[in-house]
């Protein structure tokens, strides 16, 4: 075991966030060109250009999130238990939103009829719109911490309802979430289509841009001055035998604060997450598309980051018996399990990158209804 | 403790989402390789109608997939929701092989597919076939993955438990990989899923032979389906899986359930072909048996016993014992009273907390059980045997009919006379169905004959559940039923329609219904009767918008 065990923690916690940004920049982007298709196209040939533009790819992005489910749950075991758990009625209202995706993509064009296609639009809409909604609206909850709690034997109970995961500052996130993807997926369309459908896309990236920069700055605002964040008062040693029951944890206004204050580089996140958002909206207008997408990854990556760093140990913090927090140090697997899997991931993650790059390569070119018009049977 | 009918509610909904799922996962895993098979044979020898082949079948394929995928993701994300303590109390162990899954299989399978089918006409023929070959090496490792954690499930080996984190620990990723329960599992499922691919191809190519259409195409499809057919129902039933009955209490309890057998009974032992087994009775009414078989089946050998349900039941009992102390002990330690009499008393008994845990289901605090709450816990260390006595035999019958049925496909299809064997091809499309029964049969002796387990001899499925109420999993077990009954018709319903129409719906030109279309619109109405066979060349008014090969 090359690495320490506190080591290892904190490598997981970056992983997670590693599967988290390349579920949002790739699945993420793929969603919200699903969210964006009803508005784009305008007639069914568009709207299969759109979909055409994903279609190759849209099924192994999607694998970036089931592996995050999956490295949570090997990480974090609690985590996983604690949170799907607890948010039960949200998990499921994801579910069957993504539901939609993969027989949509493929069903959808299977059938000529307007009314079979119709649906399956919409469907696509729904599993790309809901789950970007849904997981915003998670993270929302995260920031705000959860009403659960954990028994001496380390069961964990959930004693809040799904309404109250609707709070304004969840829904809030949410829009953050839905916001950027769309934008994402609109530069996306920008780059991989012709006009008209392009000139449509550039003006849905720039009205979501903004929209998201807004709603950014207003949930950091919000965040400053009206969500109470959480703080380990005691705990035990950082390499120590995961276990969530004994540490002390406190209700701290200026909290999730803490970490920009005490390590001022952290600042590069909300940073990123401006700039790039902003420098995207930028190149999108421009007519840079290919630039666009990458500086919108890199806006993404920096929001998504910008919530990591300022919960930074936390994972899931407890709202209503604060010191069964799940956080980095406590909520782990053994330190063989996170070795194993850090070698599985440090393999594994850029071996997928490369072959990944050679399929967005052998199928890169813009998408047309000619195209479409002439591989009538194999196309989606 | 839990409320018990939403136990029973999330146990129902976690097998009818799970033997959904797996109505998608065998077509996929056998179905795969036999288009890398038609499509090898299109770049070795360049001729088109395996070209086509690979085509459509990769669009019905298609249609299975999509289905495969949307139903993978509720086994995912079921876990945490439905069994929260489960996956807190192995996760440790169990979820390593399903992220590595993810990483090393399902990425590679899912980021092919994409092009498999868009990518044709962008790819170079080697290309295209090694896109074709990694999805069908992708499919094939994620089965592995999930099959060495559920193999885990049923024989928990490379772990131990740790009072500190109150759950199990991996101790060796080796011993995990290497769990020879995993092992046969692996080989036993996805040759089961190849005898799938090979059964639905065979059975749709002699639907079009019947028709007496598209008879170049059918044939060669049908040669290649029986092949690899014989060869994999060979392989399921010579490497069957009861070679994986020898390890772990589980597994024995199992083999013992699925023979009926309540006493042991000396070597070697009979083998039980039909009866109607009862727990209440511990018997097994109208019992026909074969001497010597079960013996020469279950051990492969005629002088090792296998051990009676009475007999598991008692050593059962002696364990519930010894794990009311082990309990004990762990609630001592768990409270801070951590000393080294504590820990020694606790490690001793260690190995049998699972079984202290049984009784859960009857009182809060196992270590205080009555002796009427042990007795009951021992009546319920075994499952219901009935179930698992018959879902077995049905499997092996399907097992048997499709052995039969593909050796004599075999055999005529050499003999190049197949398509005047009307009767056989007719058994081939009406036994479509077969390999799902037997398949969805197989699982269920696999997981109902673990019971009372989630994890075997560690974990009992009764405690394993999220604590929600019975109405949360009522809400989303009617969920998963009408969304689940609506993607079954949905489904279906293309299947029919692309089975049906055959290579046509390629819109090559070649194929029967286009040429009959071609004909009626150059002869006008009342053309001549249509030829019939794939040998009369390509119409002239069919566009060849596709022909180029690479």
């Amino acid at each position: 075991m090359i690495f320490d065990f506190e080591t290892l923690k904190f490598l997981w916690w970056v992983l997670v966030g590693v599967l988290f940004i390349g579920f949002a920049v790739t699945d993420g982007m793929d969603m919200g060109v699903g969210t964006l298709l009803p508005f784009l196209g305008k007639n069914d040939d568009e709207r299969r250009v759109i979909i055409n533009t994903v279609g190759p790819h849209w099924d192994g992005n999607q694998v970036w999130l089931i592996t995050a489910g999956g490295a949570i749950f090997a990480a974090w075991p609690l985590v996983y238990a604690a949170a799907f758990s607890g948010f039960y009625f949200a998990m499921l209202l994801a579910l069957f939103a993504l539901f939609f995706r993969p027989v949509g993509f493929d069903y959808r064009s299977k059938i000529a009829d307007p009314r079979w296609r119709s649906f399956w639009d919409w469907g696509l809409f729904v599993g790309g719109a809901v789950p970007a909604l849904v997981f915003g609206i998670a993270f929302g909850n995260l920031l705000q911490g959860v009403p659960f709690h954990l028994d001496e034997f380390l069961r964990p109970y959930y004693t809040g309802s799904f309404f109250g995961l609707l709070n304004p500052f969840a829904l809030l996130a949410g829009l953050i979430s839905l916001g950027m993807l769309t934008m994402h997926g609109a530069i996306w369309l920008q780059l991989r289509t012709e006009d008209p459908i392009a000139t449509r896309a550039k003006q849905w990236a720039k009205v979501t841009g903004l929209f998201t920069i807004g709603a950014f700055a207003l949930a950091g605002i919000w965040v400053s001055i009206g969500i109470d964040g959480f703080r380990v008062v005691s705990m035990p040693e950082l390499g120590a035998t995961p276990n969530p029951l004994t540490k002390e944890v406190v209700i701290d206004p200026s909290a999730w604060l803490a970490n920009y204050r005490d390590y001022p580089v952290t600042l590069l996140f909300p940073i990123l997450g401006f700039a790039g958002l902003g420098g995207a909206v930028a190149l999108s207008l421009q007519g840079r598309a290919g630039l666009g997408l990458i500086v919108s990854g890199l806006g993404i990556t920096g929001i998504i980051m910008t919530a990591g760093a300022a919960m930074f140990p936390f994972i899931m913090p407890s709202s209503t018996m604060p010191s069964n927090s799940l956080i980095a140090w406590d909520a782990t697997s053994s330190h063989l399990t996170l070795t194993v899997m850090f070698w599985a991931a440090a393999i594994f993650i850029p071996i997928i990158l490369l072959y990944t790059t050679w399929t967005y390569r052998r199928m890169w070119r813009r998408v047309t209804v000619a195209e479409i018009k002439a591989q009538d049977s194999l196309a989606y | 403790m839990l409320d018990s009918a939403m136990i029973e509610l999330s146990r129902w909904q976690f097998a009818s989402t799970a033997m959904y799922h797996f109505l998608f996962v065998p077509l996929t895993l056998g179905l795969v390789w036999i288009l890398v098979i038609m499509e090898s044979v299109y770049v070795m020898t360049g001729r088109e109608i395996y070209r086509d082949m690979t085509k459509f079948w990769g669009k019905l394929f298609g249609i299975n997939f999509a289905l495969g995928v949307t139903t993978g993701l509720t086994m995912e994300f079921q876990f945490g929701m439905n069994w929260s303590y489960y996956s807190h109390y192995v996760g440790d162990v169990f979820g390593a092989p399903l992220a590595i899954e993810g990483l090393m299989a399902f990425f590679l399978e899912s980021t092919f597919i994409g092009l498999f089918f868009l990518g044709w006409e962008r790819l170079t023929k080697r290309q295209h076939l090694a896109v074709t070959f990694l999805m069908a090496i992708g499919s094939n490792l994620s089965a592995m993955w999930i099959l060495i954690a559920n193999g885990w499930m049923q024989n928990p080996v490379g772990s131990i438990f740790s009072f500190e984190t109150m759950r199990m620990e991996m101790t060796s990723f080796t011993e995990l990989l290497l769990n020879p329960v995993a092992q046969v599992k692996f080989v036993h499922t996805v040759a089961a899923g190849y005898v799938t691919g090979a059964m639905f191809v065979a059975g749709i190519s002699a639907y079009y032979m019947l028709k007496g259409r598209d008879m170049a195409f059918a044939k060669r499809s049908f040669s290649v389906a029986v092949g690899f057919g014989l060869a994999s129902i060979l392989s399921v039933i010579l490497l069957g899986d009861e070679s994986g009955y020898e390890v772990g209490d589980v597994q024995k309890v199992k083999l013992a359930a699925i023979e009926a057998e309540w006493e042991t009974e000396s070597a070697p032992a009979a083998f039980t072909a039909f009866g109607f087994p009862s727990n209440e009775d511990e018997d097994t009414h109208m019992a026909v048996k074969i001497p010597f078989a079960l013996g020469l089946i279950a051990t492969r050998s005629l002088d090792e016993e296998v051990v009676g349900l009475k007999d598991l039941m008692r050593q059962h009992e002696v364990r519930i014992r010894s794990g009311m102390i082990a309990y004990d002990y762990l609630q001592r330690l768990r409270k801070g009273e951590d000393n080294d009499y504590n820990r020694g008393a606790f490690e001793e008994h260690m190995g049998d907390l699972g079984y202290g845990l049984l009784l859960k289901r009857y009182t809060e605090n196992p270590a205080e059980a009555t002796e009427e709450q042990i007795q009951m816990a021992v009546k319920d260390s075994i499952p219901q045997v009935a179930p698992v006595f018959w879902a077995f035999r049905i499997m092996v019958g399907a097992g048997i009919w499709m052995l039969l049925l593909l050796t004599l496909g075999f055999y005529y299809n050499a003999k190049r006379v197949v398509q005047n064997k009307p009767w056989l091809l007719r058994a081939f499309l009406y036994s479509i169905p077969v390999p799902w029964i037997a398949a969805e049969t197989g699982w269920f002796v696999a997981e109902f004959g673990r019971q009372p387990w989630a994890i075997g001899e560690v974990l009992p499925t009764s405690i394993a559940a999220s604590s929600l109420t019975a109405g949360d999993v009522m809400f989303s077990l009617g969920a998963f039923v009408v969304f689940y009954t609506a993607l079954f018709l949905i489904e279906m319903y293309l299947m029919f329609k692309f089975g049906r129409m055959g290579p046509s719906s390629l819109h090559t030109g070649r194929y029967y219904h286009e040429k009959q279309a071609a004909k009626q619109a150059g002869h006008g109405a009342g053309a001549s009767p249509g030829a019939g066979s794939g040998a009369s060349p390509a119409p002239a008014t069919a566009p060849s918008k596709q022909e180029s090969g690479d």
